[in-house]
């Protein structure tokens, strides 16, 4: 039922064409899977949205321009060169490099946002996805998750059926990529993931609100609730003979409270995923804070991404320029007023948030000015030389600014 | 009936991995070790029997070509007649260090060669049997390694192929003088079991099928296979002859690791759904049939455990590590 047009020799499942240029030792080390990338963007991107959303209405933009925003940000995602480098066979890259992307792609219209709100927002989505990961009944629930994201895009992009065809394009490439993983393949992926997420605490008020989260920042794993498709309900013991009959069935406590799983999510382009994990929960007007303090203790893991050596930093500069260069930002096209977008509810609680942010939390968006690759900072300055950088008024949301900077210190 | 025993603090939170706690107790020193993988690293520590941390140790991965450090797939003791060794598996190859961690005496560089591009390149799954370690690979292929009495020269002297996907777990168990008799199982993510006689040549006994679900964690006691699943199931096989005795609906969601007390025959299973069970394996002897009885359960609230093994032969004790959770745990019956 799935084409294997560029179906490469190996293992079933394992079909992608050969990236080029690269050996497969060079490709197929350090980390685990190799194939989560594209789930880790499209996660993440899809909550950034549902925050943006939020934050728009409750910032009161009007309609026509939130719409563009949204609009904006979903076409630069699911543009087709963008697609093609995310979905190639690589590793995750570090926080870091992919922060770099979201920024972009968050300025990838009229909207504009400081420091403080970028670093919220990106706290808000990795929180987000790390609780749904974690949450996910089967490791393969995780496709589910992603596909309860795209159906939600989709939603925001009901008007323009460009992008909507780019959305469906992108699930039909999940689906061939995805679709034929074993369960422990998909074990893989989760297990990659989640260390990705090993260590980030970020409290979020909604999750404390929700009771999802406590109040030391981790995550609550209820034991009651449907089982995982294809898990029975604990509490059975059964006993049989050379025969292979059946002839004895006990009972134990198990301890939890749990219930047959109704029926399986469906995994094709239009469906009931079953799951709620990964849909919008910010579609009420909810605001949305975090704490930080007390967020991550942990300095072991902290000290390995700043020791990073030279070598890697340019690994990720290569990798931010291919997966960057893919994305077409579109130049605002007339006197199209932009407008800066605020995730605390005053510019006072922002600058308040910058001043206040843990060492340890901080983002260290990638310095590209000092690297010592002039290839890679000439290509790099290109690509981020799209945008005009100009200077902006810092005391005002003032709707008169035209084009918008990049982050200030690119 | 369990307590709470004091925790032992660890420098770094264990990584969501399976089969992520080994124990070495060592009751002539009133010591017990223990390791941890965290990611890139693995931290061993001892402890007293209060659980004051007396002495820690990190080791790391070999570094290698790629972008981010290699990731530590599993961290084991293996106890042989005449040392014990400390064997590192991760995305580069296998380490094998003095059981203090304080010298490598042993490096095995993966070959990547037959993996497509999209494939990871570990090795995971450790064990010791006779004077052979055994360690599984990404591929299917288990390494036996040949193990002097001292000293570094350390052999590959076979290579199992049975498997054609990743290697989860191994477990072994000395055979009770007997000939003929199964000492080794290997586990797969597919679910194949594969039961082995260890010797100068490994010869394999049976092939127990999987059903489409991984197989984290494998036990072996008396000619008993304990298998735990990805979908919260115990299996228990006769080893000779791979015919299911027992499947118990465990857990709620994957099993993540399994551990044998083996002078009572007792088992623990602990997974993702944050609980721990332990389970009383016997023979029945006018049947000669495998009989279980749930002895006890654990809710580690809200903490995915990743490891969970027994502190002493007994199984008076355990201890358990949790994702993101920067402690060990500690339990003790009362």
């Amino acid at each position: 039922q799935l084409s294997h047009r560029d179906a490469a020799p190996g293992p079933p499942g394992l079909w992608l064409p050969r990236r080029q240029g690269s050996s497969p030792t060079q490709l197929a080390s350090g980390t685990m899977s190799l194939r989560t990338l594209p789930l880790l963007f499209l996660n993440l991107g899809g909550e950034m949205l549902y925050i943006l959303d939020q934050r728009l209405r409750a910032q009161n933009i009007p309609a026509d321009k939130a719409r563009k925003v949204l609009n904006d940000i979903i076409s630069t995602m699911f543009n087709r060169k963008f697609m093609e480098e995310l979905f190639k066979p690589q590793e995750l890259y570090s926080k870091k490099a992919l922060r770099t992307v979201y920024d972009r792609l968050a300025h990838a219209s009229i909207m504009r946002l400081n420091q403080a709100s970028m670093d919220k927002l990106y706290d808000l989505m990795t929180m987000a996805f790390k609780y749904q990961v974690l949450l996910c009944p089967r490791p393969k629930d995780v496709l589910l998750v992603t596909f309860n994201h795209l159906d939600a895009i989709k939603g925001f992009i009901q008007d323009s059926p460009t992008i909507l065809h780019q959305v469906d394009e992108t699930f039909r490439q999940l689906t061939e990529i995805y679709g034929s993983l074993s369960a422990g393949e998909f074990q893989l992926i989760r297990q990659t993931l989640l260390i990705f997420f090993q260590d980030l605490h970020i409290r979020v008020s909604i999750f404390l609100k929700d009771k999802v989260q406590n109040s030391n920042g981790r995550f609550v794993l209820p034991v009651s609730g449907p089982v995982p498709w294809g898990t029975e309900v604990p509490g059975i013991i059964r006993m049989f003979n050379h025969k292979g009959d059946e002839v004895k069935k006990l009972e134990f406590k198990h301890g939890g409270n749990y219930v047959t799983a109704p029926k399986e999510g469906s995994f094709e382009l239009y469906g009931d995923r079953v799951l709620q994990l990964g849909t919008n929960m910010y579609s009420v007007n909810r605001p949305v804070e975090t704490h930080m303090s007390g967020a991550s203790k942990n300095l072991v893991s902290r000290a390995q991404e700043s020791i990073a050596p030279n070598p890697l930093a340019k690994e990720e500069l290569n990798f931010l320029a291919r997966l960057m260069g893919g994305m077409e930002i579109k130049k605002p096209s007339g006197p199209e007023p932009g407008f800066r977008l605020n995730l605390f509810t005053t510019d006072e609680e922002e600058e308040q948030a910058a001043l206040t942010r843990p060492e340890e939390l901080s983002y260290e968006v990638i310095n590209i000015q000092a690297t010592q690759d002039q290839q890679r900072n000439k290509e790099l300055a290109r690509i981020m030389g799209e945008f005009e950088i100009t200077d902006q008024p810092k005391q005002s949301t003032s709707k008169g600014d035209d084009l918008l900077a990049m982050m200030d210190d690119l | 009936m369990f307590r709470r025993e004091r925790c032992i603090s660890l420098r770094g939170s264990a990584a969501a991995l399976c089969n992520n706690l080994s124990v070495l107790p060592l009751p002539e020193r009133n010591l017990t070790h223990f390791g941890v993988v965290h990611g890139p690293s693995a931290q061993l520590l001892s402890a007293s029997p209060e659980g004051v941390s007396l002495a820690q140790r990190q080791l790391h991965a070999k570094e290698g070509a790629g972008v981010s450090p290699p990731l530590i797939t599993q961290v084991h003791w293996c106890v042989l007649p005449f040392r014990v060794l400390l064997v590192l598996t991760s995305h580069r190859g296998i380490q094998m260090y003095e059981s203090d961690g304080s010298v490598m005496v042993f490096w095995h560089a993966l070959d990547s060669g037959h993996a497509s591009p999209v494939q990871a390149v570990f090795a995971r799954g450790i064990a010791a049997i006779g004077h052979f370690i055994c360690v599984g690979t990404w591929s299917g292929l288990v390494l036996v390694f040949d193990i002097p009495a001292k000293g570094p020269n350390i052999i590959l002297s076979e290579e199992l192929a049975e498997h054609q996907t990743p290697i989860t777990d191994i477990a072994t168990e000395t055979a009770q003088g007997q000939d003929c008799v199964a000492d080794m199982v290997t586990a797969d993510d597919s679910g194949l079991l594969c039961v082995w006689r260890s010797g100068p040549e490994f010869k394999l006994l049976t092939r127990i099928p999987g059903f489409g679900v991984p197989c984290p964690s494998v036990q072996l006691w008396q000619g008993t296979v304990a298998a735990g699943y990805g979908n919260g199931q115990v299996r228990l096989y006769e080893a000779s002859t791979g015919m299911l005795h027992i499947q118990i609906n465990a857990h709620a969601r994957a099993i993540c690791a399994l551990d044998l007390a083996p002078e009572v025959g007792k088992l623990l299973s602990a997974a993702e759904d944050t609980f721990v069970h332990i389970w009383k394996l016997s023979r029945n002897p006018d049947s000669g049939s495998t009989e279980v009885e749930h002895c006890h359960g654990e809710c580690v609230t809200d903490t995915q455990v990743c490891g969970a093994r027994f502190c002493d032969p007994s199984g008076s004790s355990f201890a358990v590590t949790g994702y993101d959770l920067a402690e060990i745990l500690r339990f003790s019956s009362v």
